[in-house]
């Protein structure tokens, strides 16, 4: 059987030196994708709409901690020389904000109608292991059962994913606990590795084969391979945080009034920022908006959160009534009966809960306190 | 055609900004001109319909005697009464003399303080009379007013969401600037309403529309005062709009404690 010239196989590696990368972006921007990857802005690497290879971080790096995330200069010209972000692929996949139906007041009654868009094409630059591990699991709560959500699957379907795999770690990634990381190892259409001067791609579907096929590319020395190993290798070396997962849903299911809860509701601000960094955190509202007049209403669905109080409004009171029990839905939900419901944890250990919450909750520390029996009163 | 709603807005305590803000609906004021009866609003018209009122927008705060009777009177007349902004909802930044000597004030104030008659606290109308809803902000947000009018007259909830601001900037896309600057922002326990305006300008958040819903006001000062954020920048953004407002007042003081131990 020979190859077919058009398409490189999966598990197939090439080269290509960095200033070719545009030729992708290019090549991408040809296939009408918009193409999505990271930048700086407001002191932060963010996700954007990117046309140039100039507009990626190059030479930045974060530095970050329980509560502290600082942008900081590299002593080389990486592209991808950071970790994960304040923004995740969510944004884009699950809209913070959409319109779903929309209805008119008319002479004959009221007229309702579906506001249906036509999906972005999106192709997303960057994309890191646990972000992928994130992509699966919100593959499965929006589209993984009998009802399918039409935005979210609509953007899904389309979107091409090149990944990058980390080549270091922050001091609050945690993926090797989850098993979601440092390597890219599944979901992706091409993955990058990032070496000085230089890339190596990696394919990952038949999709990303043909497009990597119609680059200029070299072959891989094994010196570039080993290279591109030991790059890889070197984020493995540096996570340091750990959470131990051994029977993690009954150990919190069993723990529900431990002391734990009330000291870390006195510390939680319930600001809802932990929900919105994290790549799984799926919850909206959904509200129908009206004029003054009552003639035009739109149903829309915009990000919400368990730390939002109101969240927990049914008639007549809210059910999570302090921060303590908001909390404690937010992290039994996150690792422990989100099994249960979509047969995986929620969590991937991207550690942006960590670094994004203003006072530095790190549910890793949580973790290892509810493990610890409570001192008898 | 049904009669619509007659619609009155008083003004207390103020500098007129809240009432400025529903002027400034332009593209919406027609449809709302049109919803009700403008029956008396002197920032807008000189014609003066008198009461009862079924809606009565109340600005400011009370600060004299003869406004904590002139409130009494709106309240009798008034079916409906919603309170409107910063300072008719907590005080105001006038509350900041609820910590002061304010014949200390007039003194350095007025040439001829004899002819000054205030009381010694500025208050909300709440303190005074049975509100019916109040709507926060300094100054407020019109299409949050408008949503509440719009929801008396069609009977049903408002939409006013008592979530902190980090929501709002999340949604956005703002990147945190506690987190990300190290900025002493307000949001975590700020109620929404401005959608999230500071952050997005770099600048953190000042506590415009008072305290969100369950707010926990003293973990994010520890936090602050723990990562090189002095009580000399706390207090002042603690005590500043909504200075009187139970959840901001309380742990301002409790810095201020705290500062007076450490001398
Ligand atoms: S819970 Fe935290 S560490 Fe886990 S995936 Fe969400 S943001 Fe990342
Ligand atoms: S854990 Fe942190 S980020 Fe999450 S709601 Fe509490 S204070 Fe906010
Ligand atoms: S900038 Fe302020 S309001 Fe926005 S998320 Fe950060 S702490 Fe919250």
């Amino acid at each position: 059987m020979t190859a077919d010239p058009g398409l490189i196989p999966i598990g197939g590696e090439r080269r290509i030196p960095s200033d070719r990368l545009q030729d992708l972006i290019d090549l991408l921007r040809q296939d009408d994708y918009s193409v999505v990857g990271p930048t700086v802005d407001q002191e932060a690497i963010v996700y954007d709409e990117v046309t140039s290879v100039d507009q990626l971080p190059r030479g930045w790096t974060d530095e970050q901690g329980p509560g502290t995330y600082r942008l900081a200069r590299r002593e080389d010209d990486a592209l991808f020389g950071y970790v994960v972000g304040p923004h995740s692929w969510k944004k884009y996949l699950f809209p913070p904000l959409s319109t779903l139906s929309a209805a008119d007041r008319t002479e004959q009654g009221w007229e309702m109608r579906r506001v249906e868009e036509a999906p972005p094409k999106y192709a997303f630059l960057g994309v890191r292991a646990c972000e992928l591990a994130a992509i699966a699991v919100q593959d499965r709560v929006f589209a993984g059962g009998p009802y399918v959500d039409p935005i979210y699957s609509g953007r899904r379907q389309s979107a091409f994913l090149i990944a990058v795999n980390c080549t270091q770690a922050a001091s609050t990634c945690f993926c090797t606990s989850m098993r979601t990381g440092p390597r890219c190892c599944t979901g992706f259409d091409l993955a990058l590795t990032e070496l000085p001067g230089e890339f190596v791609i990696e394919v990952g579907s038949d999709r990303g084969g043909t497009l990597l096929a119609r680059l200029t590319t070299d072959a891989c020395s094994a010196r570039t391979l080993a290279a591109a190993e030991a790059a890889r290798q070197q984020a493995v070396d540096q996570i340091t945080r750990r959470m131990d997962t051994t029977d993690i849903r009954n150990v919190l299911l069993t723990q529900l009034e431990h002391p734990r809860w009330q000291e870390t509701g006195e510390r939680c601000l319930s600001c809802t920022n932990c929900t919105m960094v994290c790549p799984t955190c799926f919850c909206s509202t959904v509200e129908e908006v009206a004029d003054l007049k009552t003639e035009h209403v739109e149903r829309q669905r915009r990000w919400d959160s368990c730390f939002n109080p109101e969240f927990s409004y049914v008639h007549g009171g809210l059910v999570r009534n302090d921060i303590r029990s908001r909390y404690r839905q937010w992290l039994t939900h996150k690792l422990a009966s989100w099994q249960d419901q979509f047969g995986t944890s929620g969590c991937v250990g991207c550690g942006r809960c960590i670094t994004w919450c203003p006072v530095g909750i790190d549910l890793t520390e949580e973790v290892a306190a509810l493990r610890e029996k409570p001192a008898c009163p | 055609m049904a009669t619509r709603p007659r619609l009155a807005v008083f003004k207390f305590a103020s500098c007129d900004g809240c009432q400025l803000s529903l002027l400034d609906a332009e593209d919406e004021l027609l449809e709302f001109a049109g919803a009700v009866e403008i029956a008396y609003f002197l920032e807008a018209t000189s014609a003066i319909a008198p009461g009862p009122y079924d809606i009565g927008l109340v600005e400011g705060s009370i600060t004299t005697a003869h406004d904590a009777q002139r409130i009494q009177d709106i309240r009798a007349q008034c079916r409906t009464l919603i309170t409107i902004g910063a300072c008719a909802t907590s005080g105001g930044i006038q509350a900041l003399r609820n910590w002061a000597d304010t014949d200390e004030f007039l003194q350095a104030v007025y040439a001829s303080p004899q002819y000054i008659s205030t009381l010694a606290t500025s208050t909300a109308i709440a303190d005074h009379v049975r509100v019916d809803f109040e709507l926060r902000g300094c100054p407020i947000n019109q299409f949050q007013l408008l949503e509440v009018v719009g929801a008396l007259l069609q009977g049903r909830t408002p939409r006013v969401a008592r979530h902190a601001v980090c929501l709002d900037c999340k949604r956005n896309g703002t990147v945190c600037v506690a987190v990300a600057q190290g900025l002493a922002c307000l949001g975590p326990i700020t109620q929404s309403g401005c959608g999230a305006l500071c952050p997005g300008c770099d600048r953190g958040c000042y506590g415009c529309f008072g305290p969100a819903l369950q707010a926990n006001p003293r973990s994010l000062s520890d936090q602050y005062l723990a990562t090189g954020h002095g009580p000399a920048q706390l207090l002042p953004l603690l005590r500043n709009y909504n200075a009187a407002a139970t959840a901001f007042r309380e742990e301002s003081e409790r810095i201020e404690r705290l500062a007076g131990a450490g001398d």
